[in-house]
């Protein structure tokens, strides 16, 4: 059994009580939700925190799913599983379902979170990825209120997001639009194993021609990337083999892949094209089979 | 699961009972294991136990110019802080290896590997102990490492065991076996030749239970009792004994249960000896128990063999010959738990299953700055190895003659009427009947239709492989004439004593690591003296409380172990007859054994019960004249020869087009272990050693930067396959009775682990067949798999 080093313990009671703690405490003090990522690093001890708090407690205040017109919103205390279980998601935005069914393994989608995987900021993580695709944003609270960020501007680098000191990522928003669809692709050594790549995709069709398409990707940067030329490129097209190959060519080129053990460069590059034509031609299909005069 | 049926599984309930002996019945060691009431070596909580943790060294070579303890020592919760320099003025800081090399204890001088034991603190709890080797401050000068085995025998590297008198280079031992110039001139003059350069990387037998130990001192009694993860306690109690100085019988090695081992817990670790020094100083229970970090970086690794392979055939595809150099990287220490004999194993039986004309085979082993060990890992000693080199070139051949790998192996064969069989490389095959096996293989499998469909399916552009590999193991080490472990022959003991109400107890020398040794012994009893497998406990794990013996790896249990307790029942058997006769009173001669009881011959009627003649045996009546009381016996069973396990594999694999990703869509499975005892233990045995198979194959790897830095410290790094990555598995079986073992059985708790990983990669690259590809080496990961189909295969190494 790997030992952390000593540290203090709270559960905090409130979104309040958590942030005023985080104020009091100062960078010495670490949130731990699900805590599948965190309390491994603390057990290495590459992580050292004098004070954790546990805000398991607010998962009746985080944890939820909510429906509105124009966009959904999902609390940051929401599990994985709630996610994978989702009819709502898997209508509206079935991405969910691709990537949650490839995340880490049904003991860690139990306990893990939006919120937590997110502030994780694992360059390899799925969820971000699936945030950057669907052009998510980020609602964070602190001590002086709140404020909304977009995924692009979340995430600051590996492990580094806009969340500073004493504040908290509470909840993540969604834009829904009509005629869409999504989907995730993943290549992993093994299940459960982070990404070697992974390609989000998610494709808005009007009268058989693209009216919008994002494309995220994890594990070939610094952060999950979103390829604003893919959508350029898309934009106004017909669906179709060519233009996908048009699309993970741009994927190929613009992604910034490191060799390790997961896999060299040159292959790496070789499945964001892979991968972003499978992710596309799957949401298109989707599209079509719930909406065939999309 | 598709399961070849050779009896119901559904009868499980009473088969405790009926039929007494051989066949599936439920394990009897399950309940325990299942509710939770195991007990492991970390279970054991003794009265004002102390807590021991090693700090390890961070790189892989440098001079320990310093090491300041006052620190921890000032730790309140700190009791004893020990350095290399505080062992060497007893003289312990070095031990024996398996080897006969020698290991740090504690690095005096320098360290020479990641992960290296420098300094163990002992303290009230884990936590503290584990804090206060922060508080240790090592200074170090840090040295050029050697990582790449390929260039340890460079003039120009750094010498890594300085530390042996006289040393100026890496170079560990050198080996051979075969007749090089005969086989040099069966190549000279063949039709066909093929060479190829495989790798077999270095991977971890990582077993669910780390290793550990609790040492308890009494000064009182002047006894040591030490719980430990051991595969064999009687060994480990020995060398303990040779090393500490303490006095044999005042030493007490108690395996409890063991959560894995697969030969990762056959050697002594440095952390046993920490413990035990912790106690002896303390005066209090020491316990350490290691973390997953610390098993996968610094215990005994597996392979690390850079081979090329060589075969030599006629145009018809007849083989003639088979050649192989080999560079051994064993590491800083060569831990390699072996026969002394046999410092390369069974690599010996390298020519596989094939009748050929000439071998040979040729190693170098070096020094490396890398973790110590060399055999772990389910391999039989090397013969993993052995049989992935042979399944693969072979398979290389049939490529090269462009004639199917079944054919070329059913022409090649040892035929059944060859064995006994001496190899070229002088290994002596007791039996089997290789095209039987193979066939039944075949048969499982389809190989025909499955040929048709691989062309469709190339003909729609998908890439579908059909893999072969047919191995033959040499295992159940072994007549002491020709192998022993540091002076220690290889028999194995066996005790069985029946009381008075003909429930019985029989004690052994090996040591389960998960293997099911509490039924399948408790049947080999069960078949010879004809009381359930229920009646019969099985006592094994406590030197005290067991006969002397080597313990459990190499598949030895079954053939030595269980060979013992056969011959050791039908001992008590035969006691057993002559106090039936009086009993009876009529002559030996006049009495039938029927399972569990004597009746007198032509009168069913007049018998006497295993249970009546115990009772007799212990009690008051008379006893033929010159019979001792009591219904025991003793045996120390030396085997005569290795018994020659064997099977044959198919694997059936898709490979994304794309992605390169391979998935195992099925696995037939065909050994031939000889007389099957439990089957269904077997068959788990086989599902086990299949799951490894996938894991080196597909994804298993510790590596090494160039600074030495191992990659492969924690489950996340080094990975293990789950439900997930393997197909059902489809298991079958033919038997050929080994010839000199009591009960015909050969062993079977390594076939799988080692004919696995040819079948696999043998898969791969026919999948890969359009690509133009010969050889990839493992483990196929998706990236490496796109390398070799984009033309550049690359060594993982």
């Amino acid at each position: 059994m790997q030992v952390p080093a000593p540290f203090e313990y709270e559960r905090a009671t409130s979104v309040d009580h958590a942030i005023g703690l985080l104020d009091r405490l100062g960078e010495t003090a670490r949130l731990v939700a699900g805590g599948h990522s965190l309390l491994p690093m603390m057990k290495l001890r590459l992580a050292n925190f004098d004070y954790l708090i546990d805000i398991n407690d607010l998962h009746g205040e985080l944890g939820y799913i909510s429906v509105e017109p124009t966009q959904i919103r999902i609390g940051a205390m929401t599990r994985h599983r709630e996610l994978l279980e989702s009819q709502v998601l898997a209508d509206t935005f079935p991405i969910f379902g691709d990537a949650e069914r490839v995340i880490a393994d049904p003991v860690v989608r139990n306990r893990g979170t939006l919120g937590g995987s997110l502030c994780q900021a694992d360059p390899s993580e799925d969820l971000s990825a699936v945030c950057t695709t669907l052009g998510a944003s980020c609602l964070i609270r602190g001590t002086g209120g709140e404020r909304v960020v977009t995924m692009e501007d979340f995430h600051r680098g590996p492990y580094e997001t806009a969340v500073g000191d004493a504040e908290m990522l509470i909840e993540v928003r969604f834009p829904v639009r009509p005629h869409g669809s999504s989907a995730y692709e993943k290549v992993e050594r093994r299940a459960g194993d982070w990404a070697v790549v992974s390609a989000g995709a998610a494709v808005w069709l009007d009268a058989g021609v693209i009216s919008d398409a994002r494309v995220g990707l994890a594990a070939v940067g610094p952060n999950t990337t979103g390829l604003p030329a893919i959508s350029e490129a898309l934009r106004g097209h017909a669906p179709s083999e060519e233009l996908y190959a048009r699309a993970g060519a741009i994927a190929a080129q613009t992604c910034r892949p490191a060799t390790d053990s997961r896999g060299s460069e040159e292959y790496k590059r070789h499945l964001a094209d892979e991968l972003t034509r499978r992710a596309l031609r799957r949401s298109v299909a989707r599209i079509v089979a719930d909406d065939p005069g999309a | 699961m598709t399961a070849v049926a050779d009896g119901p599984v559904t009868a499980f309930e009473d088969n405790d009972l009926k039929p007494v002996g051989f066949g599936r019945m439920l394990r009897k060691e399950d309940p325990r294991l299942i509710r939770g009431r195991g007990r492991f070596v970390d279970d054991v909580q003794l009265n004002g136990m102390l807590h021991l943790a090693i700090l390890r060294a961070p790189m892989a070579h440098a001079r320990i110019v310093s090491i300041d303890t006052s620190a921890a020592s000032a730790h309140p919760k700190v009791k004893l802080v020990v350095t290399g320099a505080m062992l060497a003025e007893q003289g312990m800081a070095w031990m024996p290896t398996l080897s006969n090399d020698v290991q740090a204890v504690l690095a005096t001088d320098k360290v020479r590997f990641q992960g290296q034991e420098v300094a163990f603190v002992v303290a009230e709890d884990r936590y503290s102990a584990r804090d206060a080797l922060e508080l240790i401050d090592v200074e170090y000068e840090m040295l050029a490492p050697v990582i790449d085995a390929r260039t340890a025998l460079d003039p120009s590297a750094p010498v890594i065991r300085d530390d042996l008198e006289g040393k100026t280079d890496n170079h560990c031992f050198d080996w051979q076996t075969g007749d090089a110039a005969a086989t040099e001139a069966v190549f000279a003059s063949a039709d066909v030749v093929v060479s190829q350069d495989i790798v077999y990387p270095r991977v971890h037998p990582a077993p669910m239970e780390t290793c550990g130990a609790v040492a308890d001192y009494d000064a009182v009694e002047g006894k040591l009792t030490l719980w430990s993860t051991s595969q064999a306690p009687h060994a480990h109690r020995t060398l303990y004994a040779i090393v500490a100085g303490l006095p044999e019988h005042k030493i007490r090695v108690i395996s409890p249960d063991i959560g894995g081992g697969f030969g990762n817990k056959v050697p002594i670790y440095p952390g046993y000896v920490h413990a035990i020094v912790g106690s002896l100083l303390t005066g209090k229970p020491v316990k350490w128990m290691e973390d997953r970090s610390e098993n996968l970086t610094s215990t005994g690794f597996a392979r690390d063999y850079i081979m090329r392979g060589e075969i030599a055939a006629t145009k018809d595809g007849k083989i003639l010959a088979i050649r192989t150099h080999v560079l051994a990287d064993h590491g800083a220490f060569n831990g390699t738990a072996t026969p002394v004999k046999f410092p390369a194993g069974f690599f010996g039986v390298f020519t596989g299953s094939y009748d050929i004309k000439a071998a040979f085979a040729k190693m170098t082993a070096v020094y490396t700055n890398k973790a110590p060990g060399g055999v772990a890992y389910a391999c039989s000693f090397r013969i993993t190895e052995a049989v992935y080199l042979v399944e693969r070139i072979v398979d290389c051949l049939a490529q090269e003659l462009a004639m199917d790998p079944v054919e070329l192996r059913i022409k090649n064969f040892i035929r059944p009427e060859q064995f006994p069989y001496t190899s070229k490389t002088g290994w002596t095959y007791d039996s089997g009947n290789y095209e039987r096996t193979l066939r039944e293989a075949l048969r499982i499998a389809g190989y025909d239709e499955l040929r048709k469909e691989q062309v469709e399916r190339r003909a729609r552009g998908e890439l579908m492989g059909i893999g072969v590999a047919c191995f033959t193991e040499a295992v159940g080490a072994g007549p002491r004439k020709d192998m022993d472990i540091l002076g220690l022959g290889m028999a194995d003991g066996c005790e069985l004593r029946i009381h008075p109400t003909g429930k019985a107890v029989v004690r052994l020398s090996v040591q389960s690591q998960g293997q099911g040794h509490e039924t399948t012994f408790a049947q080999i009893v069960a078949e010879e003296i004809g009381i359930p497998p229920a009646d019969i406990e099985v006592v094994h794990g406590d030197t005290d409380q067991t006969p002397f013996g080597l313990g459990t790896y190499g598949s030895r249990s079954t053939p030595v172990s269980g060979a013992a307790a056969a011959l050791v029942a039908r001992k008590v058997r035969d006691k057993a007859r002559l106090i039936a006769s009086g009993m009876l009173e009529v002559s030996v001669a006049d009495l039938e054994w029927v399972k569990g009881s004597f009746h007198v011959k032509g009168d069913p009627t007049k018998s006497v019960t295993i249970a009546d003649i115990a009772f007799r045996a212990y009690g008051a009546g008379d006893l033929p004249e010159g019979l001792e009381g009591g219904l025991e016996a003793q045996i120390c069973y030396n085997p005569e020869n290795l018994t020659y396990p064997n099977g044959a594999y198919i694997c059936v694999v898709d490979v994304d087009p794309g992605t390169a990703q391979v998935t195992v869509r099925r696995f037939i499975a065909v050994d031939d272990c000889g007389t099957r005892i439990n089957p269904m233990i077997i068959e788990g045995q086989v599902h086990g050693g299949l799951t490894d198979g996938v894991g080196m194959a597909l994804m298993e790897i510790i590596a090494f930067d160039e600074m030495g830095n191992c990659l492969g410290g924690s489950l996340m790094d080094y990975l293990i396959p789950t439900a997930l990555e393997v197909p059902d598995w489809e298991t079958g079986f033919t038997v050929t009775p080994s010839p000199h073992h009591p009960i015909g059985a050969k062993g079977i708790g390594e076939s799988a682990t080692v004919g696995s990983p040819p079948a696999i990669v043998n898969a791969v690259i026919d999948a890969l067949k359009p690509y133009g590809v010969r050889h990839a080496d493992m483990p196929l990961t998706p990236s490496r798999v796109w390398d070799a189909m984009q033309g550049h295969p690359t060594p993982p190494i």
